[in-house]
C-alpha cells in the first residue's frame, strides 16, 4: 500500500479546523463555567469563607455524577438536551454542549484543589485589611491560584482534545472523526497516522502554552 | 484603647469542647505596647484574632476605641478592621503581588484614588527602607524584608492600632532586634498602640511596656513588664522566665556556713551604683555573687542577683539596701 494515497488533504484541513473550534469553544465554556463552580465548591467547604455543608454537599455530588459518566455515555444521554439548546446535535455546534458537560465539573475540581492550594494566611490577611469575600476571592484568592488554575487549563484543554475525538462518533466532525471513519473503519492506515501525528501535535502545542503560562504568573 | 471583657472560646471538635479563652478580661492604653506570652495552645493566637473578629467570642465583648467590635455588622466590621493593622508569623504577603502592590493592596481594597495609592505606597516603601525591591516578589526577599512588608502593609490603611502574631518567631536573632526595634519607633513616633503575642520572653523584655501572662486560655499575670519579669507571681511566668535566661544557678551548698541567701534586684539609676560595696563597707558584711544579671527592660535598666552574706551586721545591710530602693527578698 503506497502512502498517504488516501490522504485528502482538504478534508484533513476541515477537520482539523472543526476540531479547533471545538476545542475553543468548548475551553471557553468549561472556564467561564468551572471556575465558579470551583470557587463555590471551595467557599463552601468546610472551615472556608462560606461554609455551608448542604450546598457543598449538593455541587459536590453534581460534579461526582457528571464526572462519573463516561463521555462516551454522556454524549448520547446529552443529544435531547443539546437539541434543546443550539438546535442541532450535529457539528460543532452539537458537540459543545456534551464537552462543556463533560469538561466543566473536571476543571471546576482542579480550581477547587489549586484554591485550597492557597495559603490560609493569605485569605486570614485580606480579612484582616477589610476585605469583603468577593475582593477576597478576586483579589488574593484567585491570583494566587492562578498558576495552578492555568495548569488545571492545560490538563482540562488536553482531555477536550480526545472527548472532541469521541464527539465524533455522534457526528460532531473533527480529526477523531476522520481517523475512525477513514482510518479505523476503511483501513485507511495513512489516515489513521495523519490524524493521530495531527492530535498528537495539538496537545504538545496545548502543554507549551500551558506550560509557559504557568512560568510567567508562577512567582513561588 | 482595647477592651476585652469576660472573652471566652470554645472548640468544638470530635474530641469534645476545647475552652481556648476562659473569661478573659484585658485592657490596654492608647499608645502602650502590650505584650500577651504562654506556651503554645495557651489561647493567645486566639486572643490576638478575637481583637479584629477573626475569631468571634462565643461570650464577652471586644472594644477597639470606643466602638464594641462584637457588636458589628459585617460591613462595619470591614471599616473598622481597617484601623486595626496585622502582621503575621509567616508575613503572609500574596505570592502572586510585587512588594509594592502586597503594600498598596489594603488601599485598593478600601478603594482609594489611584492617585492617593500610589503616593501612600512610596511613602510606606520609602520609610520602611522597601524603595529598592518595590517591583520584586515576596519569595525574592529574605524573612526580614518580608515582615517589613507585612508592616508596611498593616500601616497602609493609618491604623490605630498593630497587632503582632509572633511577628519574630519565623526570624534569626539578629532580624528579630531590627524589627523590634521598628516596631518600638512605631510606638513611640507614631504613637501607634500595639499587641503582641509571642512565647519569646526576649521580646517582651525588648519592647512591651505591659505583659500578660496566658495559660490554658485563663490570665494568670498582668503587670508592668519590669514587675513581671522581675518579681513572677505565678510558676508558668517563673519556668518561661528561667528557660530565657538559663534559670537561677546558683548553688545553695556553696554558702558559707552562717551565711544569708538574699535575692537583690536593682531598677533605675541604682542599678550602675556601687550600692553593695558602700554597704559592705559601712557594715562590714562581706557578700559573694552566685549568680546575676544586668540588662535592660524596655530601656530601663535593672540587676538582679543572687548574693550570699556573712559576717558584720547582716540586718544593717538589708535595711540599707531596702532604704536605698533595692528589693532584697530573703531565700
Amino acid at each position: 500500500m503506497e502512502f498517504f494515497v488516501n490522504i485528502d488533504w482538504p478534508e484533513i484541513l476541515r477537520a482539523t479546523r472543526d476540531t479547533l473550534l471545538m476545542l475553543g469553544g468548548a475551553m471557553v465554556l468549561t472556564v467561564v463555567f468551572g471556575v465558579p463552580l470551583g470557587v463555590l465548591l471551595y467557599l463552601s467547604g468546610k472551615g472556608r469563607l462560606a461554609a455551608n455543608p448542604v450546598l457543598n454537599g449538593v455541587l459536590s455530588l453534581v460534579v461526582n455524577i457528571l464526572r462519573s459518566v463516561p463521555f462516551i455515555i454522556l454524549l448520547i444521554v446529552m443529544l435531547p438536551v443539546t437539541v434543546l439548546l443550539v438546535g442541532t446535535s450535529l457539528g460543532v455546534a452539537g458537540a459543545i454542549p456534551p464537552l462543556v458537560v463533560g469538561a466543566a465539573p473536571f476543571y471546576a475540581r482542579l480550581v477547587e484543589t489549586a484554591l485550597r492550594e492557597v495559603d490560609k494566611g493569605v485569605v486570614e490577611a485580606t480579612q484582616a485589611m477589610g476585605g469583603s469575600t468577593f475582593q477576597i476571592v478576586t483579589r488574593a484568592l484567585l491570583p494566587e491560584a492562578m498558576p495552578g488554575i492555568i495548569a488545571g487549563a492545560t490538563v482540562t484543554a488536553i482531555a477536550l482534545v480526545s472527548y472532541t475525538a469521541m464527539a465524533g462518533v455522534v457526528g460532531a466532525g473533527g480529526l477523531g472523526d476522520l481517523a475512525i471513519r477513514f482510518g479505523y473503519q476503511r483501513f485507511q492506515t495513512d489516515v489513521m497516522v495523519v490524524t493521530v501525528v495531527l492530535l498528537l501535535v495539538l496537545v504538545q502545542i496545548l502543554q507549551m502554552i500551558g506550560d509557559r503560562l504557568v512560568a510567567r504568573v508562577s512567582h513561588r | 484603647m482595647i477592651r476585652l471583657e469576660g472573652v471566652t472560646k470554645r472548640y468544638r471538635s470530635a474530641a469534645g469542647v476545647r475552652v481556648a479563652l476562659d473569661a478573659v478580661d484585658l485592657s490596654v492604653a492608647r499608645g502602650q505596647v502590650f505584650g500577651v506570652v504562654g506556651r503554645s495552645g495557651a489561647g493567645k493566637s486566639t486572643l490576638i484574632r478575637t481583637i479584629n473578629r477573626l475569631e468571634t467570642p462565643d461570650a464577652g465583648k471586644v472594644f477597639v476605641g470606643d466602638q464594641e467590635i462584637t457588636a458589628m455588622k459585617p460591613a462595619e466590621l470591614r471599616a473598622a478592621r481597617r484601623r486595626i493593622g496585622m502582621i503575621f508569623q509567616h508575613f503572609n504577603l500574596l505570592n502572586a503581588k510585587t512588594i509594592a502592590e502586597n503594600v498598596a493592596f489594603p488601599l485598593q481594597l478600601e478603594g482609594r484614588p489611584a492617585a492617593e495609592i500610589e503616593r501612600r505606597t512610596a511613602e510606606l516603601l520609602d520609610q520602611l527602607g522597601l524603595a529598592e525591591h518595590a517591583k520584586k516578589h515576596p519569595a525574592q526577599l529574605s524573612g526580614g524584608q518580608k515582615q517589613r512588608v507585612g508592616i508596611a502593609r498593616a500601616l497602609a490603611c493609618g491604623p490605630d492600632v498593630l497587632l503582632c502574631d509572633e511577628a519574630t518567631s519565623a526570624l534569626d536573632p539578629e532580624t528579630t532586634d531590627e524589627i523590634l526595634g521598628l516596631l518600638d519607633g512605631l510606638n513611640r513616633d507614631l504613637g501607634l498602640t500595639i499587641v503582641l503575642i509571642t512565647h519569646q520572653m526576649e521580646v517582651v523584655r525588648r519592647v512591651c511596656d505591659r505583659v500578660a501572662v496566658l495559660k490554658d486560655g485563663r490570665l494568670v499575670e498582668e503587670g508592668a513588664t519590669a514587675d513581671v519579669f522581675l518579681h513572677p507571681k505565678s510558676p508558668v511566668t517563673r519556668a518561661m522566665l528561667a528557660e530565657g535566661e538559663g534559670g537561677e544557678t546558683h548553688d545553695a551548698s556553696v554558702v558559707p556556713a552562717g551565711g544569708r541567701l538574699a535575692r537583690l534586684t536593682f531598677r533605675g539609676g541604682s542599678t550602675y551604683a556601687p550600692e553593695l560595696s558602700r554597704v559592705a563597707r559601712t557594715t562590714g558584711v562581706d557578700y559573694s555573687i552566685l549568680s546575676g544579671r544586668i540588662s535592660r527592660i524596655r530601656g530601663e535598666p535593672y540587676g538582679q542577683m543572687v548574693v550570699a552574706f556573712t559576717g558584720g551586721d547582716a540586718d544593717a545591710a538589708v535595711a540599707q539596701l531596702t532604704g536605698r530602693g533595692v528589693v532584697v527578698e530573703a531565700l
